[in-house]
């Protein structure tokens, strides 16, 4: 699934954060992107994600090719592991838990309620979730926050198979994993501030106050 | 879907998901009422099937602040979203949910609160028969309620002042139906009534409860 | 030209500030002209005696509370469906103003009926639906008061307007069927034989066009302050970020 990405423009709080953002992302790879805190990394994520509509520009591949994970794991306290995991494979419907499980290092604690768990452990259980959305794409926001060394590492191979099987990957992060990656400064694609940046309705006004 | 329904009600009965607070919430307006209206078994059996419907209506009002706020905070919500099933489908198996282990629960304790506020026998019948059809209609338009405030930091005060009003015509025609079948008169109109609202809410409202819900997270 | 091009703001705003001396004089004529006819130029009520004068109070404006929503729908819908922001921001602006002539009806109600009915207040269909009138108003208002970011709060009131104005019609239903009432019927119908006397009638009319007018003013006023204060926070937004 190829994922293109062509003169994206996208906003957070009514103001344009990022524009002419472009590129393409084939199967098999992965890109990683940069940018300075509050440049727009999360806002773009989630646009691509189709959390939020685009202010400009077209994203070819749809919502439903994407796995989304960003900084809440989506993880229920009450609920063990396993309970937690079967949840979201039942809901994109593919029912195996049991290699995502092994893969993110989770076996011993299949059992335990999610409140129990460490920080990085309830990382590791939201980054499992990728595995049983079985989509092709996936659109990470910072993922290792909280992970340690061998979870990173860890990851880290979980991404190269994901990659291997023909799957990609777009990546918000400032820790190497590791990885053979593409990498996308956003600097240069940060939004002027200028007449039309409020929207139609501050365009409306061009540059003297009523 | 029915993964989903069924996390839902596994999270409401599992310890902290409160289950029994809207019960309990029941049994205490039926115990406080009579000792502010005064023991008269008279009064009490006229007031009684409006005071049902109100506590009922309260005690569903209760929970749902927590429907899509907990799911917004832990970011289950943004996952459920980019999920391969529809929102409005989200939307509506939750108020079910929400029905199931309020509103029902509800229905069924409602007769032994009928006795403690002497309902006349002939209301016990239509005080479930209209309860059942008339607390999904509830759940769902709180489900719209707790879409519209969801990501709001003081949300539930706001989805009081937003939901109560929605809810007046259920409420008219449930304790319409208690009423007049505790005086031994027909009504089957309000029970009409009643049904064709709690169909058109959850027809309608599970698309304009989705249209809130990606609104307010974006 | 269409009406559209008034939906963008600066050109509202410079259409506005034109009208609104004329709609405010107008109205201002028009209600004191009205309320002097009718208090002073009509005889009084042969059963009511001089209570029924409030009559040009109260019913303008319970007819203005129901058009004001009716018109804060309107814009919500004209907001959802081709985003013009004027359109949202007008339906904010209507919505206390609605509340207050809701209000107005309801004391003027009270006024009216404890003289005739012998009470301040009954659980008439017509005096019950207003006040969830009053309430949907107070929702409405709540709602654009707590959410933060100016599009998502005109969305969100969009749809709880629309929403809200399919149950506030089966409200007024339910409320009918639930109890027959003491207030007497429509006063102004066309077709009815039993119309206010034309005395009554013309200083009626008058007071109306006051109201409908009055409502103009108020709305375009307050439209006018929120395109400013939304346009201030913009200009302050870009300073922070420039």
């Amino acid at each position: 699934m190829d994922l293109h990405v062509t003169d994206l423009a996208v906003a957070r709080g009514g103001l344009t954060v990022l524009e002419g953002v472009g590129f393409s992302l084939l199967p098999g790879r992965a890109l990683v992107l940069r940018g300075p805190n509050g440049i727009g990394k999360t806002t773009l994520l989630r646009t691509i994600a189709g959390l939020q509509p685009a202010v400009a520009g077209s994203i070819s591949a749809g919502a439903e090719a994407i796995a989304y994970a960003a900084h809440a794991d989506g993880l229920k306290a009450t609920l063990t592991v396993t309970e937690n995991l079967a949840f979201w494979a039942a809901i994109y419907g593919t029912d195996q838990v049991g290699p995502a499980l092994e893969q993110m290092n989770l076996v011993e604690l299949r059992d335990r309620q999610a409140a129990n768990l460490s920080a990085g452990q309830k990382r590791r259980l939201g980054l499992a979730r990728l595995l049983v959305t079985g989509r092709p794409v996936w659109v990470l926001d910072e993922p290792t926050v909280s992970l340690d060394l061998a979870s990173v590492a860890l990851f880290g191979d979980v991404m190269r198979g994901h990659l291997a099987r023909g799957g990609s990957a777009l990546i918000a992060t400032h820790i190497d994993l590791g990885l053979e990656a593409d990498v996308l400064e956003l600097g240069p694609y940060r939004a002027q501030i200028g007449a039309g940046n409020g929207g139609a309705f501050d365009a409306a006004f061009g540059e003297d106050f009523a | 879907m029915i993964a989903l329904l069924i996390r839902d009600m596994r999270l409401a009965m599992r310890a902290g998901g409160g289950f029994g607070l809207g019960l309990a919430f029941f049994l205490l307006v039926a115990v406080l009422v009579p000792l502010g209206v005064g023991p008269e078994s008279a009064t009490l059996a006229k007031i009684a099937p409006g005071i049902l419907w109100v506590g009922a209506l309260l005690a569903c009002l209760l929970s749902l602040d927590r429907l899509f706020a907990l799911d917004f905070e832990d970011g289950s919500l943004d996952l459920l979203v980019t999920a391969p099933i529809p929102l409005e489908g989200v939307v509506a198996i939750k108020a079910l949910a929400h029905w199931a282990v309020t509103g029902l629960p509800l229905t069924l304790v409602a007769p032994v609160l009928g006795i403690l506020l002497n309902l006349p026998d002939a209301g016990f019948y239509w005080l479930v028969v209209s309860l059942l059809l008339g607390t999904p209609a509830l759940s769902m338009i709180g489900a719209f309620g707790a879409a519209l405030t969801v990501g709001l930091k003081r949300g539930g005060l706001l989805l009081s002042l937003l939901v109560l009003p929605l809810y007046v015509p259920t409420l008219i025609f449930g304790a319409e139906v208690v009423k007049r079948g505790a005086e031994g008169m027909a009504t089957s109109t309000p029970l009409a009534l009643l049904a064709a609202i709690t169909a058109g809410a959850s027809a309608l409202l599970p698309f304009a409860a989705a249209a809130a819900i990606r609104i307010n997270l974006r | 030209m269409s009406l559209w091009e008034y939906a963008n703001p600066q050109k509202f705003m410079q259409l506005s500030r034109r009208v609104l001396p004329f709609v405010a004089a107008a109205s201002v004529l028009c209600l004191l002209g009205g309320l002097a006819w009718g208090f002073f130029g009509t005889p009084d009520d042969y059963k009511q005696g001089s209570t029924v004068k409030i009559i040009y109070l109260h019913v303008p404006a319970a007819m203005m509370a129901i058009n004001a929503w009716v018109m804060m729908l309107a814009a919500s819908l004209v907001w959802l469906i081709r985003r013009h922001h004027v359109s949202a921001l007008a339906a904010k602006a209507a919505a206390p103003v609605g509340l207050t002539f809701t209000l107005i009806a309801l004391a003027t109600g009270a006024l009216w009926g404890q003289p005739m009915w012998g009470t301040w207040w009954a659980w008439d269909p017509r005096l019950t639906s207003f006040l969830i009138l009053a309430l949907f108003y107070l929702g409405y208002m709540a709602l654009w008061q707590a959410v933060d970011d100016p599009d998502t709060a005109a969305d969100l009131t969009g749809v709880l307007c629309i929403v809200g104005s399919v149950f506030a019609l089966l409200s007024r239903y339910a409320v009918n069927f639930w109890n027959q009432g003491l207030h007497q019927g429509a006063s102004l119908s066309l077709d009815k034989e039993e119309n206010v006397a034309d005395v009554f009638w013309f200083p009626l009319l008058v007071c109306i066009a006051g109201f409908v007018l009055l409502f103009l003013t108020l709305v375009l006023l307050r439209t006018r302050t929120e395109i400013r204060s939304r346009r201030l926070n913009a200009l302050l937004a870009r300073e922070r970020m420039g």
